[in-house]
């Protein structure tokens, strides 16, 4: 490295460098932030739907599941499991739901198991609202197929 | 050791090997889960164990990162630590809230310890690493700040050198990015959007900082090349690690619900991410070939050079291979992202913590370094660590590889569920999980040698008083 290239320009390519995108990243926060409403259906967002997401915290379903690909990596997608398993009909799906969350853990031998959560019927519709709202946010088309 | 509150370092050091075997061991169990479904099932449901194995994680390193403050920050300074109680006790607390937290984690269902822990007042569990309690999360906060204060004092009394003020700015970072894991919305998008605040700015930004200022420290210490030429290098480092990472946390936000415009900002910033961690393997190479003087700690230097070689291709390569956006369409939640995480973790930051540790122990135990049977035995665990961790990325590669083309490529008619596709991976996981075991076998390697050095303390070289 050439002594044209002093210590004191590397430092000022540093704080330069560093606040004015701290700054730009800032900004485009507000912007972003600004977006989310609409994008996440905001004006879905029920007490039920914000029930749900406790719930999903309180159980740690991260802890096995992804989320819009964020998670766990041991048991399916579950951005799109109303597509999936609810065919866009929310009866549909708050039926499938509950019936799988009560007959968990399915006990065959070898395979991945999912804990039983003891959700009452309030909770296990609140988490299926949950599910339900997650499935509409804009997540610019991913995933690419209902598989998830 | 210079400086009698160097010894503060010790605590830190030894309990982070302690968390690192007890990460290694839930590791086991979960490669063993990917297999056998069922395994510990319900005593430890797959969740709970993930849980442990990537807290334990967190906090060794965190452990490693303070040790190594204590360690060169006196150093640096030229002045002995502003309280060494206040270093003694903040240790204690810190381990004991981490133990408590742990045995929170396998002896209650999460639910339940949500519950007994008060979680309702302030919601912050159920998050992906940010598992912990609230009052555990309030607990680390000011834990850090107090560690954080001592650090200020030493050095507003002391030296200041470009290492120290990087370390402590990488430092302040850490601890003003945690404070976005007390933010829970009930908007899961701004959930997510700032959850990365703690995450990707913590490893693709200010740990990055703390990185080099001891990657940096370490080759000043063992290469004697004059300090101007190592601080411009860890400038230009850091320099470019924020002008990449701070807009490249973008990456994150190409399909949560954040507008377009990410996932050309992502993709592009992203993309220049490899470069601060490319510079930091020209830097340990230019650092050798410039060296002044045979450093004869041979271990620390091995440490440090793979540290910066497995880096860059765990954080660099293989985080370029899915962070453009189009790539990641595909690839985004499937074992590639695991095969990515698992060689940057160990890669940027297990390894530099065994490097300060590898440098500073014997140095803290009264000899310059440890024999040369204790540091074989040493650059063997190294060898079989990053070798096992390769072959591991590796296997994840090729499992994530499996997934995108039975489950993502093809069309709703054509895709493969998500369990069926699992089955269809289970030959890699096999694979996998033999690789864990050699990685294991490479920690007691490591371990044992510190048994070594212990043995064969009188074949060591003395503190060297003059350097």
């Amino acid at each position: 490295m050439s002594e044209r290239f002093t210590k004191g320009m590397a430092r000022n390519i540093y704080y330069g460098g560093g606040m004015f995108f701290m700054l730009l990243f800032i900004g485009l926060t507000v912007d972003t932030v600004t977006a989310i409403p609409e994008r996440e259906n905001r004006d879905q967002l029920t007490a039920e739907v914000a029930h749900g997401k406790e719930l999903w915290e309180k159980n740690n379903c991260v802890g096995c599941h992804s989320l819009m690909g964020e998670g766990a990596y041991f048991a399916p997608e579950l951005g799109n499991v109303f597509q999936r398993r609810g065919m866009d009909n929310e009866a549909a799906f708050k039926a499938y739901f509950g019936a799988w969350m009560k007959a968990m853990p399915t006990g065959v031998e070898g395979r991945r198991q999912m804990p039983q959560f003891n959700l009452s019927e309030d909770e296990l519709n609140a988490m299926a609202e949950f599910l339900i709202w997650s499935s509409r946010i804009d997540t610019n088309d991913w995933p690419p197929n209902k598989e998830g | 050791m210079k400086y009698a509150s160097q010894a503060v370092a010790k605590p830190y050091f030894a309990f982070a090997m302690l968390l690192f075997v007890g990460q290694i061991v839930f590791g086991l169990i979960l490669g063993t889960q990917y297999i056998i479904g069922d395994f510990l099932f319900p005593e430890i449901p797959f969740n709970v164990a993930r849980m442990v194995h990537t807290n334990l994680l967190i906090v060794w390193l965190l452990f490693a990162f303070m040790g190594a403050t204590y360690y060169l920050i006196p150093e640096e300074t030229q002045t002995e630590l502003w309280s060494t109680k206040l270093g003694y006790a903040l240790f204690w607390i810190f381990a004991v809230a981490g133990v408590l937290t742990i045995l929170g984690y396998l002896l209650v269902p999460y639910a339940q310890l949500a519950d007994m822990t008060g979680n309702h007042l302030l919601p912050t569990m159920g998050r992906e690493f940010l598992e912990q309690p609230t009052i555990t999360k309030i607990g680390i906060a000011l834990v850090v700040a107090g560690f954080i204060f001592n650090i200020l004092m030493t050095v507003l009394k002391g030296r200041k050198t470009v290492v120290n003020m990087v370390l402590i700015t990488g430092l302040i970072g850490l601890a003003v990015f945690w404070m976005f894991s007390f933010y829970n919305p009930k908007s899961l998008v701004m959930d997510k959007y700032f959850w990365w605040w703690v995450v990707h700015l913590w490893v693709e930004g200010v740990w990055e900082l703390i990185l080099g200022a001891i990657l940096a420290f370490i080759l000043i210490k063992t290469t004697g090349v004059d300090r101007e030429v190592v601080e411009k290098w860890l400038y230009l480092i850091i320099a470019m690690a924020l002008i990449s990472g701070i807009l490249g946390t973008g990456h994150h936000y190409f399909f949560i619900g954040a507008p377009e415009y990410w996932l050309w900002i992502g993709s592009i910033f992203s993309a220049i991410e490899p470069l601060p961690f490319f510079l930091m393997v020209l830097f340990a190479l230019s650092m050798l070939k410039q060296r002044r003087r045979e450093h004869p700690n041979k271990a620390a230097v091995t440490w440090a050079v793979g540290c910066t070689i497995m880096a860059f291709l765990g954080a660099g390569v293989w985080g370029f291979l899915h962070t453009l956006a189009p790539v990641n369409y595909y690839t985004h939640g499937t074992q590639l992202t695991a095969a990515h995480g698992h060689l940057a973790f160990f890669g940027a930051y297990a390894m530099i913590a065994m490097a300060i540790i590898s440098y500073s122990w014997p140095k803290l135990h009264g000899r310059e370094c440890n024999s040369p049977q204790a540091q074989r035995m040493e650059i063997w665990s190294c060898w079989v660590m990053s070798l096992s961790m390769l072959a591991i990325t590796l296997l994840l590669t090729w499992a994530g590889w499996i997934q995108v083309e039975m489950q993502r490529l093809p069309d709703d008619a054509g895709a493969i569920g998500y369990m069926q596709t699992q089955d269809a991976i289970m030959h890699v996981y096999w694979m996998r999980l033999a690789a864990g075991v050699a990685f294991a076998v490479g920690l007691g390697m490591y371990l044992y040698s510190f048994i070594v050095a212990r043995n064969t303390r009188d074949q060591s070289p003395e503190l060297i008083k003059a350097a």
